[in-house]
């Protein structure tokens, strides 16, 4: 009974502490998106530089892809920039660009002095098919399946541990299928 | 992580500098819809009051702790957009809320809805006061027979302490 007395305080405490620590390694920031396992909304929208064409998900059907939502005003943006330039370099998938809420000019300017990784890509100007796509914060990453089905999400900056562990694993997997 | 601040804060600046711009802006954006395309269009007033009830309900994804109707970041106000064109269209209020659920997720509604992964959350603290008040309940229960029979100590005892006193 003394035993119990003293072993029950203990037990809630470290349950408490094990909840509290968890807590502490999570970010809040990181909403994970309802989108994955999905379909990938059919958006359509108008091409950089070309705003005659227009681009769908669709077009991308057949291909694992990686869609990436950046904007010329977003910092973290340009903090990722040089992994998504070395992602294209190696060649592991087709890297389709989505400029948020920024001006034409803008995202071209960016693509031409920090580099262009991206295969395509498309501009968002009033940010309605970034609701559709549930982005709430540039820069967010997405892994798409051949058959069009969204099976992760990135949300901040890339890292290059994110890449080598996660990401890419992912892509070479949904690649052999 | 310290980049992610970097880009809250940055974020948190432009929403500053977007509080303190907004009245201008909407200033602008007003004098725009009375000389615009939509000027034929009357701001319909129990669409704004809808708006304006949902909002309350829905959550900024920017600023996590403002509902969409407080927030100024960019986001929220292209999500209040949005919803008042879902309402303009005819929407209920549930089709709404679905909608930016199917988008963002439960985390959208400020009122999470009661399900398998949220019971602990909408049962946690009655259990716990339940728990608590149990506990409370013993306890009393245990000092108030302690207290009715206090003489427990044998006759013996009770003799020693006597010619103790009395020294």
């Amino acid at each position: 009974m003394r035993a119990l007395k003293f072993l029950v305080p203990l037990l809630i405490f470290v349950g408490i502490s094990w909840f509290l620590l968890k807590g502490l390694s999570r970010d809040p920031r990181e909403i994970p998106s309802p989108l994955v396992g999905k379909p990938a909304p059919a958006v359509t929208l108008p091409v950089l530089g070309d705003a005659a064409r227009k681009w769908s998900p669709a077009d991308m059907k057949g291909q694992v892809w990686i869609l990436n939502v950046w904007g010329s005003w977003c910092s973290g943006c340009r903090v990722e920039h040089p992994l998504l330039n070395d992602l294209a370099k190696q060649n592991v998938a087709p890297i389709v660009g989505f400029a948020w809420k920024d001006s034409p000019e803008a995202s071209s300017d960016w693509i031409a002095k920090l580099g262009n990784p991206y295969q395509v890509s498309v501009s968002d100007l009033d940010g309605k098919a970034a609701i559709d796509w549930g982005v709430y914060g540039a820069p967010e990453t997405f892994v798409i399946d051949k058959a069009g089905v969204i099976r992760d999400k990135h949300i901040g900056p890339l890292t290059a541990e994110a890449l080598s562990t996660r990401l890419i694993p992912l892509i070479r997997k949904l690649q052999g299928q | 992580m310290t980049m992610r601040a970097r880009t809250l804060l940055a974020s948190g600046c432009a929403a500053l500098v977007l509080a303190v711009a907004a009245p201008v802006a909407s200033a602008q954006l007003r004098n725009q819809e009375a000389t615009g395309p939509t000027a034929t269009k009357p701001v319909d007033p129990a669409a704004e009051k809808r708006l304006k009830v949902l909002a309350e309900e829905l959550r900024c994804l920017v600023c996590q702790n403002q509902t969409l109707a407080d927030s100024h970041a960019e986001l929220a106000v292209d999500l209040r957009n949005q919803v008042y064109a879902l309402i303009a269209k005819g929407m209920s209020d549930e089709e709404i809320k679905k909608y930016l659920v199917e988008r963002y997720g439960d985390f959208v509604l400020y009122r999470p809805p009661v399900q398998g992964n949220t019971v602990l959350l909408w049962v946690g603290p009655f259990a716990l006061l339940a728990l608590g008040a149990g506990i409370w309940v013993v306890v009393q229960r245990r000092s108030r027979q302690a207290a009715v029979q206090p003489a427990a100590t044998p006759d013996a005892d009770q003799e020693r302490a006597r010619k103790l006193l009395e020294g």
